[in-house]
C-alpha cells in the first residue's frame, strides 16, 4: 500500500530541495513584549519565481519583508535562505547574504546627501566594485529607469516617482539573486507601476527571485505566473498550499 | 590593480558618503587646541627634565669651599694651601679658585658698591669638581682634611643648597608629564564623543549601507578616515602654533641671561619627541574611532 506523505513529510522534502531558495518554518516575530506580529509563518519560495505578497495594512507584510532581507532576525522559527540557517547564522557572515538580495524600501531610503548617480551606485562600491568599472552600468541603469538626464540631482530635488525609480535601480544595479519590493508601485502613476512590473517580469526572466509585497490587486493581475502570498494578521493565510509546496516548473521532471 | 586615478576617484566617492562638517563638527579645532596644550605641557616637562639632569651633575659631583678668614692676607695664604691640599687630595678631579671680581660681581646687586670696597671681608671661594661616585664619602674625607689644616675652612656640597631646587623642578616635569596623559586621555574621550554623535547624525545612512551588505569594518573606516584627517589637520596646526610659542619663550629664557633659567632648555632629542605627539595623537584618535564605530554598529544585526 502507498503511504502518501504528511505535510510534515513533504515540508522537510522540500527543505532539502536545492532549488528552494527561501525557507520560513514555523517563524514568529515579535516587538518587545507586543503580541506577536507574525506567528507560525510557513511558505518556501523556488529559485526564479515571482512572488505577491498582500494583505491588509499592518497585516505584517514590511516585518516579514524585513526577515527576508535580513533587517531583523525571527523571534522564533527557522529561516534558510541559499539553502544556510541565517537565523543562527553569525552577525560577521550577513553582509555576504544581503549582497546577494535587493530591496526596495516602502520609504525608498535614499541616502539625501547623494546624488542619484551615487545612491545607484552604492551597492557596487559597497561590493567592491573598481571605479572605473562602475561608470558604465550605472549610467545604463540610470537610462534603463528614464532618468539619464538626472544622475546628478540629489534626492530632495527629484520627485516621489523618481526617487521610487532610483531605488529600484539601486536594489537591481548589483543583479540580486533576489529582489524583496515592499509597496513599490505606492508613489507612482499606473503608467510607471506598469512598467516597473514589466522591469521587474525582465529581471525575472534573467533568474532573480522577486517579492513584490502590494495592495495593488490589478498589478497583480498583470504579471502572468505570479503566486500570491495573503498576511491576515500576521499569519500567512495559504489554504491551497501551493505557496508552501510550489508545483514544479514545467521541465523540471 | 587599482590605477590611480581609480583610487582618487573611489576616495572621492567615500568622501561624499560623510558629508564635510558633519562627521565630527568642531574636533578639528578641538584637537588643535588640545595638541597645542599637549605639546607645551610635554615641552616643560622635558625641558625641565633636562634642567634637572643638568643639575644633577653638579648635585654629584661639585662642592665649594669657602676660606672664612677677616684678614685678606691670611685668606689669601689659607686659599692656596687649600687649594695646594684639595689637588692633592683623593677624590678630587679638579680645583680652582673663583676670581674675587666674579665674587664681587654676584654680590654687588645685594651688596652695592660697598661690597667691593674691601671694607667688608668676603670670603675666598674654591669651586671643587669631585672624581664620579659616592660623592657624600669624597666630601665627608675633603671636610677632614680641610679641618685639620684650619678652622677657618668650610666645604658645601652643592647639593645641600640645590637639592630642594632640583625636587621642585623634578616634580613639576612630573606634573607636566601628568597633565600630558590627562590631555591624551581627554583627546581620546573628545573622539569617542565626536565619533558617537557622528555615527548617531549618520545613522540613516549607516542602515542603508548595512541592508545593502556593508561589513562593520568598511562603515568603521569611512568614520576613522574623516576623524583621522580632522586629527591630522588639527595636530598639525596645534603643534605648529606650539612650536611657535617655545621658540618665543626659549628666546625669552636666553634674553634673562639666568645660569638656572637657561638649563631649561630642550635637546634635540625632545623636538623628535615633541615631533611625535601628533603623529601619536593621529593615532588615536584614528584608533578611538574605529573603535567606538565598531562598538555602536555591534549592537545592530
Amino acid at each position: 500500500m502507498a503511504v502518501v506523505p504528511g505535510n510534515r513529510e513533504r515540508a522537510s522534502a522540500i527543505f532539502q530541495d536545492m532549488s528552494a531558495i527561501v525557507q520560513f518554518e514555523n517563524v514568529g516575530l515579535r516587538y518587545g513584549l507586543d503580541s506577536e506580529t507574525l506567528s507560525d509563518v510557513s511558505f518556501t519560495l523556488a529559485g526564479g519565481g515571482f512572488y505577491f505578497l498582500t494583505g491588509a495594512s499592518g497585516a505584517g507584510k514590511t516585518s516579514l519583508l524585513k526577515l527576508l532581507y535580513l533587517a531583523q532576525r525571527p523571534s522564533r522559527g527557522v529561516i534558510r535562505l541559499f539553502g544556510e540557517d541565517v537565523v543562527t547564522l553569525p552577525r560577521k557572515r550577513l553582509p555576504g547574504f544581503r549582497r546577494r538580495i535587493g530591496v526596495v524600501f516602502q520609504d525608498f531610503r535614499l541616502v539625501p546627501h547623494l546624488s542619484a548617480y551615487d545612491n545607484i551606485a552604492l551597492p557596487l562600491r559597497v561590493a567592491g566594485m573598481e571605479e572605473g568599472e562602475i561608470d558604465a552600468p550605472v549610467t545604463e541603469m540610470l537610462n534603463w529607469v528614464g532618468l539619464g538626464d538626472r544622475g546628478q540631482a540629489r534626492p530632495a530635488t527629484l520627485s516621489g516617482g523618481e526617487q521610487q525609480r532610483v531605488a529600484i535601480a539601486r536594489a537591481v544595479i548589483g543583479r540580486p539573486e533576489i529582489l524583496v519590493a515592499d509597496e513599490p508601485t505606492g508613489n507612482v502613476d499606473a503608467d510607471m507601476a506598469r512598467r516597473l512590473m514589466t522591469l521587474f517580469e525582465a529581471l525575472n526572466r534573467l533568474g532573480t527571485t522577486i517579492v513584490v509585497a502590494t495592495h495593488d490587486l490589478p498589478l497583480i493581475a498583470q504579471v502572468s505566473g505570479a503566486q500570491m502570498m495573503r498576511l491576515d494578521k500576521g499569519r500567512l493565510a495559504d489554504p491551497t498550499g501551493s505557496l508552501r509546496y510550489p508545483p514544479r516548473q514545467q521541465g523540471s521532471e | 590593480m587599482a590605477s590611480r586615478a581609480d583610487r582618487r576617484a573611489a576616495a572621492a566617492a567615500r568622501h561624499r558618503l560623510l558629508p564635510g562638517g558633519r562627521v565630527a563638527g568642531p574636533m578639528l579645532w578641538i584637537i588643535a587646541i588640545m595638541m597645542f596644550l599637549t605639546v607645551l605641557a610635554a615641552a616643560a616637562g622635558l625641558g625641565l627634565g633636562a634642567a634637572v639632569q643638568s643639575m644633577s651633575a653638579d648635585l654629584a659631583g661639585r662642592a665649594s669651599v669657602q676660606v672664612v678668614e677677616a684678614n685678606p692676607q691670611q685668606r689669601d695664604q689659607l686659599a692656596a694651601r687649600a687649594l695646594t691640599a684639595l689637588r692633592g687630595a683623593d677624590g678630587v678631579q679638579a680645583a680652582a679658585a673663583v676670581d674675587p671680581a666674579l665674587l664681587a660681581d654676584q654680590i654687588r646687586p645685594w651688596l652695592g658698591e660697598e661690597a667691593t670696597s674691601g671694607d667688608l671681608p668676603l670670603p675666598a671661594l674654591i669651586d671643587v669638581t669631585l672624581t664620579p661616585g659616592d660623592a657624600d664619602a669624597k666630601v665627608a674625607r675633603l671636610r677632614r682634611l680641610l679641618g685639620g689644616l684650619s678652622p677657618s675652612l668650610r666645604i658645601e656640597p652643592h647639593a645641600a643648597f640645590l637639592l630642594p631646587l632640583a625636587g621642585l623642578l623634578s616634580a613639576l616635569g612630573w606634573l607636566a608629564a601628568g597633565v600630558v596623559l590627562l590631555m591624551t586621555l581627554a583627546t581620546g574621550a573628545v573622539v569617542v564623543l565626536a565619533a558617537r554623535g557622528a555615527h548617531d547624525s549618520h545613522r540613516g545612512t549607516i542602515e542603508v549601507l548595512h541592508l545593502m551588505g556593508s561589513t562593520d569594518v568598511q562603515i568603521a573606516r569611512l568614520f576613522q578616515r574623516r576623524i583621522g584627517l580632522d586629527a591630522m589637520l588639527g595636530s598639525a596646526l596645534g603643534f605648529a602654533f606650539a612650536a611657535f610659542v617655545i621658540l618665543l619663550i626659549g628666546l625669552r629664557l636666553s634674553a634673562t641671561g639666568s645660569e638656572l633659567l637657561g638649563a631649561v632648555r630642550l635637546p634635540p632629542i625632545s623636538w623628535v619627541v615633541l615631533a611625535l605627539l601628533p603623529v601619536a595623537g593621529v593615532l588615536l584618535a584614528t584608533l578611538a574611532a574605529r573603535w567606538t564605530v565598531l562598538r555602536a554598529l555591534g549592537r545592530a544585526l
